[in-house]
C-alpha cells in the first residue's frame, strides 16, 4: 500500500534552492579572485601533493583570467544574499524544532560510520533512521558550520582592520584567507558526495524535495 | 459459505481498497509535484532572467550598474562602522617581508625628483600650498610596521616612515565638512579618490621612507600613500597634487572595474 508522508517543510526546499545558485556564484566568483594569486596546495613540508592551481593557458582558455574585478563585486554582491538565506534557514530550522532531525545526537557518530559502510555495500543493513540518517545529520550540521566559517572569515578578509579582532582570532589575514579557501573546496566535495548520493536514493527523494512529500510503500 | 470464502472475500475487498488508494495517491503525487516542478521550473527562469538582467546592464565604472549600487551600499555600510581609533594590526621588526614591488602606472621614467614638489588644494580660505619634501618631513616623523594588502590576494609586511596626512591637513585644513580627498601622480598618470575619514585614520602617512631607506622610484619616491586602511591600489605613488573635494572623486582603478571605497 503506497501512502504519501510529508518530508520537508516549503521554507526548508525554499532555503535550500535558494541557497544552490547562490552558492554557486559564491564558488565561481571567488574562483575568479583565486586566480589572480592562487597559492595553496596540498602536501606535507616540501612535498606537494596536487597544487591549487592550473597553468595561466588554462585558465584563459577556460576563460576564467584577468576576471578579479568582476568576481569582487559579484561576490560582495551575493555574499548579503547567502549570508541572508542561511541566517533565516538556520532560525526557521530553531523555531520549528527541525533542528531535532539534523543535529547529530550521542549515537550518530558510531551510527554514521554504520551508514559509510552500508553505502559502500560493506554492511547489509543500514542502521535505523528518522527523517536523516547519521551520516546526513553530521553532514548537514557541518555544511551550516562550515557557511558561518565562510561569513566569518570572508568578514575578517573583507574588513581586516575595522574587524581586526576577528582576523587576529583566524591567526591574521593570511589565515582568514586560508580557512576562506579551504571551506569552499569543502563545499565542492559535498557537492560531488550529495548529488552521488542524491542520484542513488533515487528519484522518490529527489522529487520530495521539489513538492515536498515522499511516497512510501508497506506491504 | 464457507470460512475460506468469507477470508477470500475479505482479502479481495482488501485488495480492492489497496489498489484504490494506491490510485489515489499516484493522482495526488501527480497534482503534488506538477505544481512543485512548477513552481520551480518559474523560479529557476525568474532567477536566469535576473542573472541576465545583472549581467547585460548598462556599465558605471566598468561594473553593471546594479553590482556598482551593491559595492556603493556596502560602501555606506562600512563608513558607518568606521572608526578611525581601530587600527590596523602592527608587527615587530622580525616579520618584515621583501618589499614586492607591484603597479608602476604614472611612475614615467623621465621624473626629476629635484623639481617635484606637493600642492595641496581646496584649502579653506587660501590658496593652494606647494610644499618640498623637506617642508613635508618637518611635520612630526610616524613610524609604522603593518600589512600592505593587495587585491590579488597577497599581503606583505613593510615598515613605513612618513608624515601622517592628518597633521598636513591639520595645518592646511580643508573647509569643515569636505567629504573626498583626491590624489593624483605628476601628469595625473594615477589618480586615487578617498573618503575623509580614512585620510584622517592615524595609520594614513605620506610616506618617505620604506623599510628604512628612503623611496625608489618603483615604490613610488619621494612621496607616497602608506595606508593599511586601503587595499594597495590606493596606496597611490609619486603624489604631486592633494585636492579637498565635495564632488566624489574619480579613482584609477574604480574606473576600471573595481570597487572605489575599498576600505578595510
Amino acid at each position: 500500500m503506497k501512502t504519501l508522508e510529508k518530508k520537508h517543510p516549503l521554507a526548508i526546499r525554499w532555503f535550500h534552492w535558494i541557497n544552490f545558485p547562490i552558492l554557486a556564484v559564491m564558488v565561481w566568483s571567488g574562483l575568479l579572485i583565486y586566480w589572480a594569486n592562487p597559492v595553496y596546495r596540498i602536501g606535507v613540508g616540501k612535498h606537494t601533493l596536487l597544487k591549487m592551481t592550473v597553468a595561466e593557458k588554462t585558465y584563459e582558455k577556460a576563460n576564467l583570467a584577468f576576471r578579479l574585478a568582476e568576481g569582487l563585486t559579484l561576490h560582495f554582491f551575493f555574499m548579503w544574499f547567502f549570508a541572508i538565506n542561511g541566517i533565516l534557514y538556520v532560525l526557521y530550522t530553531i523555531f520549528s524544532g527541525e533542528w531535532r532531525d539534523l543535529v547529530p545526537d550521542r549515537r550518530s557518530w558510531k551510527e554514521a560510520i554504520l551508514v559509510a559502510l552500508h553505502d559502500l555495500h560493506l554492511r547489509k543493513e543500514a542502521p535505523p533512521q528518522r527523517k536523516y540518517n547519521a551520516a546526513q545529520r553530521i553532514s548537514y550540521t557541518a555544511i551550516v558550520i562550515m557557511g558561518l566559517g565562510s561569513l566569518l572569515s570572508g568578514l575578517a578578509i573583507y574588513k581586516p582592520v575595522q574587524f581586526g579582532w576577528l582576523t587576529f582570532l583566524f591567526g591574521g589575514y593570511q589565515m582568514a584567507r586560508f580557512f576562506h579557501f579551504w571551506i569552499t573546496v569543502g563545499y565542492v566535495v559535498f557537492f560531488v558526495v550529495h548529488i552521488a548520493q542524491v542520484i542513488k536514493t533515487g528519484w522518490n527523494n529527489f522529487r520530495a524535495m521539489v513538492m515536498g512529500y515522499e511516497v512510501q510503500r508497506y506491504d | 459459505m464457507t470460512d475460506d470464502d468469507i477470508i477470500i472475500a475479505d482479502e479481495e475487498a482488501l485488495r480492492k481498497a489497496i489498489a484504490e488508494n494506491d490510485v489515489n495517491v499516484d493522482r495526488e503525487v501527480r497534482r503534488l509535484s506538477r505544481r512543485g516542478f512548477i513552481v520551480a521550473g518559474a523560479a529557476a527562469v525568474a532567477a536566469y532572467g535576473g542573472w541576465k538582467f545583472l549581467r547585460l546592464a548598462s556599465r558605471e565604472g566598468d561594473v553593471p550598474w546594479p553590482l556598482r549600487r551593491g559595492l556603493e551600499t556596502n560602501e555606506k555600510l562600512s563608513e558607518t562602522y568606521f572608526r578611525t581609533a581601530r587600527l590596523s594590526r602592527t608587527f615587530p621588526a622580525s616579520a618584515i617581508t621583501n618589499a614586492r614591488i607591484n603597479g608602476g602606472v604614472g611612475l614615467q621614467p623621465n621624473f626629476d625628483p629635484a623639481n617635484w614638489r606637493l600642492r595641496v588644494e581646496g584649502i579653506a580660505g587660501q590658496p593652494p600650498a606647494t610644499l618640498t619634501l623637506s617642508d613635508v618631513k618637518s611635520f612630526p616623523r610616524r613610524d609604522m610596521t603593518t600589512e600592505l594588502r593587495c587585491i590579488e590576494g597577497w599581503s606583505i609586511v613593510v615598515h613605513w616612515t612618513g608624515t601622517r596626512l592628518a597633521d598636513l591637513m591639520a595645518k592646511f585644513s580643508p573647509p569643515s565638512g569636505t567629504r573626498y580627498v583626491a590624489m593624483e601622480s605628476p601628469g595625473r598618470g594615477y589618480y586615487v579618490g578617498l573618503d575623509m575619514l580614512s585620510c584622517l585614520h592615524p595609520q594614513t602617512l605620506l610616506a618617505y621612507e620604506l623599510n628604512g631607506a628612503p623611496l625608489t622610484w618603483q615604490h613610488g619616491a619621494p612621496l607616497r600613500l602608506a595606508m593599511p586602511v586601503k587595499y594597495g591600489y590606493k596606496q597611490i605613488k609619486r603624489i604631486e597634487t592633494i585636492r579637498y573635494t565635495d564632488v566624489r572623486p574619480a579613482d584609477f582603478w574604480g574606473d576600471r572595474g573595481y570597487d572605489w571605497y575599498a576600505g578595510h
